[in-house]
């Protein structure tokens, strides 16, 4: 038995580790991505106020706050009593979303992700990252900048801010969206859509001419998880949760947010402070499963924009009527979203309800809300319970990445199973096992990485605990 | 009118006024936390503190007179300030990114006005659970700055002294005079001047927040400092 570990994979602002057991025969018995922080926030907001968690809560992240800051804000809505927040409100609500996840993707693809694909796997890491991007494919590295600069303008015209703003309270938002800032919004949407069906078109190339290695890269078969709306189409901001075996049956379909905790549990592993979620009916073995992008897409009937439809049509085209579950079909499906993120922006931008006055709704306090999203990354639960006082008692927050933690270990062994060969470390094999992790676009993928800053560290033990091999990249010497 | 010099400027003063009344009406901000027109100041959280003939006095407590050469604004002047404002903010538990009282505070405003950006003293993080015992305001200790508004206000205003500090220096801290010590058995109601009159976010409204958006919020679109009459909360 040989364990190899990859200390630290950075997190968004901290590390998380990943370990490998070999067995005699060079075997991947085990493969484990730990995440060694511990965030807390479920226990610091006890007797904090309910109607400051939209604010407090999205302090989770800084780079999908507004995720968090609008399933904690339809958490509250429900604490209110309140199942329907006014048109001008639900509206500015989702205008946001679709800023924050067009922003969000643009910048996994575009600063994250895109050295890999564009240069290869094994290309040489100082080549591989963004600056290579901008010197070998400036006109690609300026779109990436601009569509996400694009998404934060967005929000903030409707937040306040671009990072960490204040636009949804409880029952509703605290401002709608002037005439003059939806004709600076339109004057550049074209651009964007036009960009995003560019995007797609380059990662579809990039795919068909590696059709056979991407389709097999870290892939592994999975239930999928999502929000879809009432008629099966894509949806982000609220539906109903839809789960999906692998072989296409629906586990569960159009089910009550509120009782996400009949469907959904989650396994602690002593190794890690991330959890395991499952879906209840199928225990813990089988009923792991993936969300984000791929599970979206898999599981809507349709998309309601034309434009990404189309493009949804020809990726699900790839199956033989099964989800598609190849893990770098993440980055086509995310680029999908894109596309549908700003195609959604423009048919918003023409609705003359954002410029509605109804801002906020009232209702009855209520002891329990549950608010779901989907995330840029993925399913995302919010569940607080408050006093007659209005002050929370508990809270439990199921986040995007937390959801793929399963999916994510399986992709890793995948990788190590099949580019792991004998006993000498490369830097190839530690970026191959990135790439796997950050196809899924955690928040551990890590902003840092395209810059070279995504320290890791290896080591090899032989079956008698003694050293065999060692390996560290750091930030500034390479391997 | 009797006058004296503040910054190199000639201020006009009624007998009786204050080096921070006279100011106030020659339109010129002294940076100020436990002031306020409406009540007899006390001097106590030294913010307003101005250098007068070399040495250092509260500037809302010492009364104005002939020949007294006022220095407000320099870096000596700031730097006692600056050091005053980090204790405030490492003795309580300020949190202005989730704060509702960000971009209306006037703790905050005056920190940004005198350069205290960050502290460089040990934050104590204080246990100071919130009270929101009474059905339309509640008290979140953790921002109390000791300025005691709420106390004159409850007391000279409204007729009811509410409030209270407890405890001697550095054990100061905000009390509320009732049987339990919670604000919902006392007979506080919202329509008190000591409902609105908290600089900082410790009572405050409840079932709201963040109801004015970013850029709309007090200090927003007017530093504190080029605000001419007392912020209206």
């Amino acid at each position: 038995m040989t364990r190899i570990a990859i200390d630290p994979v950075t997190r968004v602002e901290g590390h998380g580790k990943i370990t490998l057991h070999q067995d005699e025969n060079q075997q991947i018995t085990q493969a484990r991505l730990h995440i060694a922080e511990f965030r807390g926030f479920e226990k610091f907001i006890q007797g904090r106020p309910y109607w400051e968690v939209p604010v407090l809560v999205q302090r989770l992240c800084g780079i999908c706050p507004v995720s968090h800051h609008l399933a904690a804000a339809k958490a509250t809505d429900k604490l209110l009593g309140i199942d329907q927040i006014s048109p001008t409100a639900e509206k500015m609500r989702k205008l946001m979303h679709f800023g924050q996840i067009l922003q969000s993707h643009a910048l996994h693809f575009f600063h994250l992700s895109s050295p890999d694909l564009l240069f290869g796997f094994d290309d040489d890491v100082r080549h591989r990252n963004i600056i290579g991007v901008i010197n070998d494919h400036p006109e690609l590295a300026k779109q990436g900048v601009l569509l996400r600069k694009y998404g934060q303008e967005v929000i903030r015209l409707t937040a306040g801010k671009r990072i960490h703003g204040t636009g949804a309270i409880p029952g509703g938002m605290n401002k709608n969206l002037s005439i003059e800032d939806r004709n600076q919004l339109l004057q550049d949407i074209d651009q964007m859509i036009e960009w995003g069906v560019a995007a797609v078109g380059l990662f579809k190339r990039i795919f068909y001419d590696h059709q056979e290695y991407h389709q097999a890269f870290a892939t592994i078969h999975s239930n999928m998880l999502s929000l879809v709306q009432a008629d099966g189409a894509l949806e982000l901001y609220d539906g109903g949760l839809r789960a999906r075996n692998m072989d296409n049956e629906l586990i569960f379909d159009h089910a009550d947010n509120d009782g996400y905790l009949e469907l959904i549990n989650e396994h602690v592993e002593n190794w890690s402070y991330m959890k395991f979620p499952f879906i209840k009916s199928l225990g813990v073995e089988q009923g792991w499963y993936r969300v984000g992008p791929l599970a979206r897409v898999n599981n809507c009937d349709y998309i309601d924009t034309e434009l990404a439809e189309k493009e949804r049509q020809e990726f699900m085209a790839l199956s033989d009527g099964k989800p598609v579950q190849y893990t770098l079909g993440f980055h086509w499906a995310r680029l999908i979203e894109l596309l549908h993120c700003a195609e959604s922006i423009k048919v918003l931008l023409h609705d003359p309800d954002l410029q509605g006055e109804d801002l906020v709704s009232k209702g009855e306090l209520q002891p329990s809300g549950i608010g779901i999203i989907e995330a840029p990354r993925g399913t995302l639960f919010h569940h607080y319970e408050i006093d007659e006082q209005g002050l929370i008692q508990r809270a439990n927050l199921i986040v995007s990445t937390t959801n793929n933690n399963h999916a994510m270990n399986e992709s890793i062994r995948s990788v190590a199973d099949n580019y792991l060969s004998g006993q000498e470390i490369t830097e190839p094999l530690l970026n191959q096992l990135e790439v796997a992790v950050r196809a899924y676009d955690p928040c551990l993928s890590c902003a840092t990485h395209a810059l070279g800053q995504m320290p890791l560290e290896v080591t090899l033990f032989d079956a008698q605990g003694q050293l065999v091999d060692q390996k560290f990249k750091s930030t500034e010497h390479g391997v | 009118m009797p006058t004296f010099t503040l910054d190199q400027q000639t201020i006009e003063y009624n007998p009786g006024d204050t080096i921070m009344e006279a100011a106030s009406r020659a339109g010129i901000y002294i940076p100020h936390l436990c002031y306020h027109p409406e009540f007899t100041p006390h001097g106590s959280c030294r913010v307003c503190v101005v250098s007068v003939n070399g040495r250092y006095v509260s500037s809302c407590t010492t009364p104005a007179s002939e020949n007294l050469d006022v220095t407000n604004i320099s870096e000596a002047v700031q730097q006692h300030r600056k050091q005053l404002l980090e204790m405030l903010f490492v003795e309580g538990n300020h949190v202005c990114p989730a704060c509702e009282k960000s971009g209306a505070c006037t703790l905050q405003s005056v920190a940004e006005f005198c350069g205290m950006l960050s502290p460089t003293f040990s934050f104590q993080y204080p246990n100071r659970p919130v009270d929101a015992s009474h059905p339309d305001y509640m008290l979140d200790y953790n921002r109390c700055i000791n300025c005691e508004l709420c106390v004159r206000a409850s007391r000279d205003v409204d007729g009811k002294s509410i409030f209270g500090l407890s405890g001697r220096g550095h054990e100061a801290h905000l009390v509320v005079n009732s049987e339990d010590g919670l604000l919902g058995s006392s007979n506080f109601d919202k329509n008190d001047r000591a409902a609105s009159i908290c600089p900082v976010g410790v009572i405050l409204p409840k079932h709201q927040g963040f109801n004015k958006p970013i850029g709309k919020r007090l200090f927003d679109e007017t530093p504190i400092n080029e605000q001419m009459v007392e912020p209206q909360r």
